[in-house]
């Protein structure tokens, strides 16, 4: 019966074209106003390393100070200490550990009239590639021998490898950054991880650096950091020496832990570690260590932000608005070919079959409606992207997720908006409507 | 066949109410044509309805084959009606958008034939009515007769026990419809229970019986005609 109801609701659709024009614009507006939301909602909250995840732990350590204390109690910095870091480094306590930073740099192409440029760079360790499971497209990471024995190795983006290279195997081939030489071991593919996960107090959805160089050699050549730096005492003198040696945090801190029993043994440490600690006069607060997996700290660190939340309650107001236009042309329309109804009644159709006919129509018109608001919610997105420009890039594309959502989404909506319609079409008395005389 | 006992049948508006059926009772045996005539509001178009299942009754009882069908739910009514009665309406009723074969396939659709078995007697029925070779076409493009012939091919497809017909020629001119009256006294020959409303005493003396309705009972001749002397005196 279902392939019949399609053919009549289609009918249906074809004798009203005017109403049933309305009906589906009215569902595609809404449609296409919430999906744009939707979308910037989904794709801030997506998951961008759904395979380990729950593997992967944001490392947060409270050094900070006693006398910062906001609404609900302390809450740990969202950074790390130099000190803090490199301790947690050299313990090895967990399968992986990376401790990072971001900075940029002045890449010295080689020739004489190339000109130098900035990248963005990012310091840091031999596990970094491993643990987020980043792609190569030419040779890998390097080795912790490299971070042990200061080599001056890095990795560069395929974006910049273009740049540089046109896109050639450039491993083993040098390039110079701030006037060192770095010899390339590893090009990455393409790699946009949204949100840019690693690192969000730089930019949930920023791009990711351009070249990635060992946090030993950066520290030893004294490359320049650019991120985010809070201190809540000031280092005891000048220098790097001093800053290194400070409660300033800078350091994003990873752990990657395969099991609950490496996380609780790795909580213990970190325990045991923040005790001692505490013994030599740091950390003044209560203790309060976090372990949190990449979805986790994603909500700590609120990526998405309540703008958007409100902004997608917002787009539902209006796709209910929209429904309930939608309620009234059904209205119109299913009350309009009562005697069709009544007809097919006194033909042996029950108020079941009436009603699956009537919300199969109402289904069709829902996916007139869904595919239309598909193409508004992609003007929608051009429309953002046109305004805030490439910044949100990332954040507006329909993948076949989203896609699938606006159809079901609107196909759902106006079945909902069918059902008051179609009870009402179906309780019309058909002795009403034949005219027997 | 059909037996409608006692049956009752009051419209509330309010604190006014309409009697519109008053103890009503009717015997239909199969095989009968049967004519129902009575002036407006005598009660034709509530018999029609309440035989017809599209209308519950207030008092009385009504047998169909032998089972009581005054309290049906929404779904056996629909199947009773479906299975066993064929309707005919003045007005044709057909569905303008659906050819010819798809408005005689309505009622099948939720008898849950086979698609096969479907087209088999959606052919056969309008072959009947003569007009196979227009099923493609839509009910706009017939004249009312043809039309008529159509709603007789639907009412017919499903086998039912009996038809109802309401004024099946009231819309028709006296060509049309003394072709489609012999159609559906040719259909009655055949063993199909006829009960057809008619204004037409013309029509209604074609039906092996009739009936007249006069304020909801069905009227007794000698009492009538008693009445109407003694109104004339």
């Amino acid at each position: 019966m279902f392939s019949y109801y399609l053919k009549l609701g289609w009918l249906s659709i074809h004798r009203n074209p005017l109403l049933s024009s309305l009906m589906i614009a009215a569902i595609a507006v809404g449609i296409g106003a919430s999906m744009t939301t939707i979308t910037v909602n989904y794709t801030m909250s997506s998951n961008p390393i759904p395979q380990k995840s729950d593997q992967l732990f944001y490392v947060q350590l409270d050094n900070w100070d006693p006398n910062d204390k906001r609404e609900g109690g302390f809450e740990p910095p969202d950074q790390m200490t130099y000190l803090d870091a490199m301790a947690l480094m050299k313990a090895h306590k967990a399968y992986r550990q990376v401790a990072s930073n971001r900075s940029g740099l002045v890449l010295e192409p080689a020739g004489e009239d190339a000109r130098p440029f900035s990248v963005t760079a990012r310091n840091t360790w031999a596990d970094f590639f491993p643990m987020f499971d980043l792609p190569f497209l030419y040779g890998s990471g390097w080795d912790d021998a490299a971070d042990r024995n200061l080599e001056k190795v890095v990795v560069l983006s395929k974006e910049t490898n273009e740049r540089v290279f046109g896109g050639e195997n450039s491993v083993g081939r040098s390039v110079r950054f701030n006037g060192i030489d770095f010899t390339v071991v590893g090009v990455l593919d393409k790699y946009y991880p949204v949100p840019k996960f690693y690192d969000v107090t730089t930019g949930a959805f920023d791009e990711p650096e351009e070249v990635y160089i060992p946090f030993n050699v950066a520290l030893e050549y004294k490359l320049p950091r650019n991120g985010n730096t809070s201190c809540w005492k000031k280092p005891d003198g000048d220098g790097l020496d001093a800053f290194l040696n400070s409660e300033c945090i800078w350091i994003q801190f990873w752990a990657q832990l395969r099991n609950k029993k490496e996380k609780q043994e790795y909580m213990d440490f970190l325990n045991a570690y923040v005790g001692q600690q505490k013994r030599l006069g740091r950390f003044p607060r209560p203790m309060d260590n976090r372990l949190s997996n990449v979805m986790e700290w994603m909500e700590n660190q609120k990526v998405v932000d309540d703008d958007a939340r409100v902004l997608l309650g917002l787009s539902l107001l209006f796709l209910v608005v929209c429904l309930l236009n939608t309620i009234g042309l059904l209205l119109a329309k299913f009350l309009g070919k009562s005697t069709d109804s009544s007809l097919r009644r006194a033909l042996g159709a029950s108020r079941a079959n009436l009603f699956a006919q009537h919300m199969v129509e109402a289904g069709l018109i829902g996916l007139g409606g869904g595919i239309l608001g598909l193409g508004l919610s992609w003007l929608g997105l051009q429309g953002i992207k046109a305004l805030f420009g490439d910044i949100v890039v990332y954040l507006i594309q329909l993948d076949w997720v989203m896609v699938l959502t606006a159809i079901g989404l609107a196909i759902v909506s106006a079945l909902l908006a069918g059902l008051y319609p179609t009870w009402r079409a179906c309780r019309i008395a058909p002795a009403s409507q034949l005219k027997i005389q | 066949m059909l037996s409608l006992q006692n049956i009752s049948m009051v419209y509330r508006a309010g604190l006014v109410e309409t009697h519109a059926l008053r103890d009503f009772s009717l015997e239909v045996d199969e095989g009968d044509f049967v004519s129902v005539t009575g002036p407006s509001g005598s009660g034709k178009t509530t018999f029609l309805n309440i035989t017809g299942l599209l209308e519950r009754f207030t008092d009385g009882r009504y047998f169909l084959d032998g089972r009581d069908v005054s309290k049906l739910s929404d779904a056996e009514a629909s199947a009773v009606r479906n299975q066993k009665i064929g309707f005919i309406f003045q007005s044709f009723n057909l569905i303008p958008d659906l050819n010819l074969f798809d408005n005689v396939d309505v009622p099948l659709r939720y008898r849950g034939f086979s698609a096969a078995e479907r087209k088999r007697r959606i052919e056969r029925m309008l072959e009947m009515v003569g007009l196979a070779s227009r099923m493609k076409h839509l009910p706009s493009q017939l004249s009312g007769g043809q039309q008529q012939r159509v709603a007789i091919a639907r009412a017919l497809a499903g086998e039912p026990r009996f038809l109802l017909a309401d004024e099946p020629t009231g819309n028709l001119d006296s060509h049309m419809a003394l072709s489609v009256m012999e159609l559906l006294a040719e259909i009655n020959r055949n063993g199909t229970t006829i009960i057809m409303v008619t204004h037409d005493p013309a029509l209604a003396v074609m039906a092996s019986r009739n009936v007249h309705i006069l304020d909801g009972r069905v009227s007794d001749p000698e009492t009538d005609t008693q009445l109407a002397a003694a109104a004339s005196a």
